[in-house]
């Protein structure tokens, strides 16, 4: 197997919690990011999949360089990315690229398609204009869009068009890890269906990683290769998508799949086993952080936090029942 | 027994540029609604599901007046009510929950204000039985501690919380049809499922007929009996949710069917191409025409009449034709998409 291209090890980030008016006195930690280890390797996609306040986006922000780590390490191609500077860390910056939620918001209204997508060419690299238009124009055709489009401002398109193109501004530098936060929960469900069919079929022409995070167990499953699930920080299994889907261990991740909403009105259901919320990260429960809502808890739960088994080859789990 | 809710040929506009432009959201909407049923009403941005909604309860924005049809329900047009009229209706029998709980709860009001209101003033019921009754509201939408909550305010409580807050008003009118405008789209998949049981559980205990606007057809599969798909304004397939599900009629249902993502398989999407059109500027003939991998020479001309599948199954479709052999239980959906 070939190295991965982005490796995650112990990866911690702990915002500090302040009185107003009192910024340095700190009463507490918030633990978005608690020891979080994962590799995603060339061409595969890796799913991250959580609740609201589970720490996916924080463990996103950290890759993209947008906050530093309070602990642990991301290496991409073996290199610490904290270290990197200069030419480097603009490599780094050039092959990462992220892809929002909403494109209604991640695209600036005031500058044209062309000017949006070539962008990070006129920071990135030495390219003439007329070379950038081409290159705008190759990736557009790359996204199913005229090269035409170009001339156009964000407005005119529609929801699905907009992504598309956020999806070209990501690709124009010859990226390798696209970091894809809920790129489809604000569109249509027919647009949906055509952005991740397009996902993957760049994927196939190109070669990228993609990590794409999400909340909608269904959408992440179809278009990763392996899944990572995360409750309050921490990832509690991570395993291929189709054994996650055919064998989900963690009580957590089982039930996700009974939260899931069925395909078809025969499909047989079970009573969702868990109840109340997700607690707050501000003070996570002690022990196994699920235990509170875990149907299976053991008096060992809540004292112990369960440490990451491999259970099968690349299945991994962080339970006391395994 | 006639049909707790009946709405024929609704049409609702929205009229601007004093009727320089005229938006048909609503055309030639049909559908019924029975004392317990659950309909779904499945379709996308801008297909004027919420706008049927909003017809029935009377709180149509201003510009948008309904044109023709009737709604009757329980032996009266609301279409016709006069608004002092309709209130006595609205909340006391019909009730409506919203996508947003943080835009249907007022900030400023307690909980137990919020959700005594209704019953204060449709049931009238006043002093420590409306206490008692609030508190067997938040008792019924599983509240924990209820006492201690309903002195509480909103932002006090969680997301799923505050919808469920929503859910005791909406029932504190005693309604017997709840009309829920996309209620879990911004929950999360395990505070979503618990919400859905819990409607269900009510729907059982009051018998309550519910009506779901949403996109998701998952939703659809798990809490209604019958469907209502609309287009463009309009209702392309109407039917019992298992016929939808297993011998969709109309592309648009076999493309919504295809695009879902199916939980363990990896075969590709089917999409729709193209994207959902502007209503103020529709495609002749059929609307759905330009997006439609099945469509003839005729579907960019004519507009297809309703034919009726079997019962009460219809579809807006040239290719539609009448089922014989109703149960066609066994006909793989996936396998209907690809023909």
């Amino acid at each position: 197997m070939s190295p991965p291209l982005l490796e995650v090890e112990g990866l911690t980030k702990h915002f500090p919690v302040t009185i107003a008016l009192f910024p340095r006195r700190k009463i507490g930690w918030v633990k978005a990011v608690d020891g979080v280890d994962f590799a995603v390797y060339p061409g595969e996609t890796l799913g991250v999949i959580g609740e609201s306040g589970c720490g996916k986006t924080t463990t996103s922000k950290l890759i993209l360089l947008q906050e530093a780590p309070t602990g642990g390490a991301i290496r991409f191609d073996g290199k610490d990315i904290a270290a990197l500077a200069g030419p480097e860390l603009m490599r780094y910056r050039r092959e990462v690229q992220v892809v929002f939620q909403d494109p209604y918001s991640s695209l600036s209204p005031r500058m044209r398609v062309g000017e949006i997508i070539a962008e990070p060419l006129q920071i990135h690299t030495a390219l003439s204009r007329a070379d950038q238009q081409e290159r705008v124009a190759e990736v557009l055709d790359l996204v199913g869009l005229r090269p035409e489009v170009a001339t156009l401002f964000p407005h005119e398109f529609s929801g699905g068009q907009r992504q598309r193109i956020a999806i070209a501004r990501a690709l124009v530098t010859n990226t390798r890890l696209i970091v894809l936060d809920e790129p489809v929960s604000a569109l249509d469900v027919s647009i949906r269906a055509q952005i991740m069919n397009q996902l993957e079929e760049l994927q196939s022409r190109l070669g990228v990683s993609y990590i794409f995070i999400g909340h909608d167990l269904a959408t992440v499953a179809h278009i990763s290769h392996r899944i990572a699930v995360m409750y309050l920080g921490q990832i509690v299994e991570m395993a291929d998508a189709i054994e996650l889907c055919a064998k989900p261990l963690h009580p957590y991740t089982q039930a996700l799949f009974t939260a899931a909403l069925p395909a078809h009105p025969d499909d047989k259901r079970e009573k969702l086993a868990i109840s109340g919320e997700v607690p707050s990260a501000l003070s996570p429960p002690s022990g196994c952080r699920f235990h509170p809502r875990c149907p299976k808890v053991m008096p060992r739960c809540t004292a112990e936090p369960p440490a990451r088994r491999e259970v099968a080859p690349g299945h991994i789990v962080a339970c006391h029942l395994y | 027994m006639p049909p707790l809710l009946q709405v024929t040929s609704l049409e609702t506009h929205y009229v601007s540029f004093g009727g320089a432009r005229v938006i048909k959201a609503v055309d030639d909407v049909s559908f019924t609604v029975n004392e317990g049923e659950t309909l779904g009403i499945v379709g996308e941005s801008g297909c004027g599901k919420t706008t049927t909604c909003l017809s029935i309860v009377g709180l149509l924005p201003p510009g948008a007046r309904i044109v023709g049809g009737q709604i009757e329900f329980a032996g009266k047009d609301l279409a016709q009510l006069r608004q002092s009229e309709m209130r006595r209706i609205r909340g006391a029998q019909i009730a409506m929950i919203l996508q947003d709980p943080m835009a249907s709860l007022n900030p400023l009001f307690s909980i137990y204000t919020q959700v005594a209101e209704p019953a204060y003033y449709h049931q009238s019921i006043r002093g420590r039985s409306l206490r008692q009754r609030v508190r067997q509201l938040l008792d019924a939408v599983r509240i924990p501690s209820p006492t201690q909550r309903m002195r509480e305010y909103p932002h006090q409580m969680s997301g799923g919380m505050r919808q469920r807050i929503v859910g005791a008003i909406a029932l504190a009118g005693g309604p017997r049809l709840i009309i829920a405008d996309e209620p879990t789209t911004n929950l999360d998949v395990t505070i979503q499922a618990q919400y859905l049981d819990l409607l269900k559980e009510l729907q059982q205990e009051t018998g309550v007929a519910v009506i779901f606007v949403t996109h998701n057809l998952g939703i659809v599969a798990r809490m209604c009996v019958k469907l209502a798909v609309m287009y463009a304004g309009k209702i392309v397939e109407a039917g019992a949710v298992r016929d939808l599900f297993n011998s969709p009629q109309h592309p648009y249902t076999k493309g919504l069917l295809g695009s879902m993502p199916k939980l363990g398989s990896k075969e590709p999407l089917f999409a729709i191409p193209g994207h959902p059109p502007d209503l103020a500027t529709l495609p002749s003939g059929c609307a759905f025409h330009p997006r439609c991998a099945e469509a003839m020479a005729r579907c960019t001309l004519e507009e297809p009449d309703e034919v009726r599948v079997g019962g009460d199954w219809r579809a807006r479709c040239w290719r539609a034709e009448p089922q014989h052999g109703q149960s066609a239980k066994d006909v793989d959906v996936a396998a209907a998409v690809g023909s």
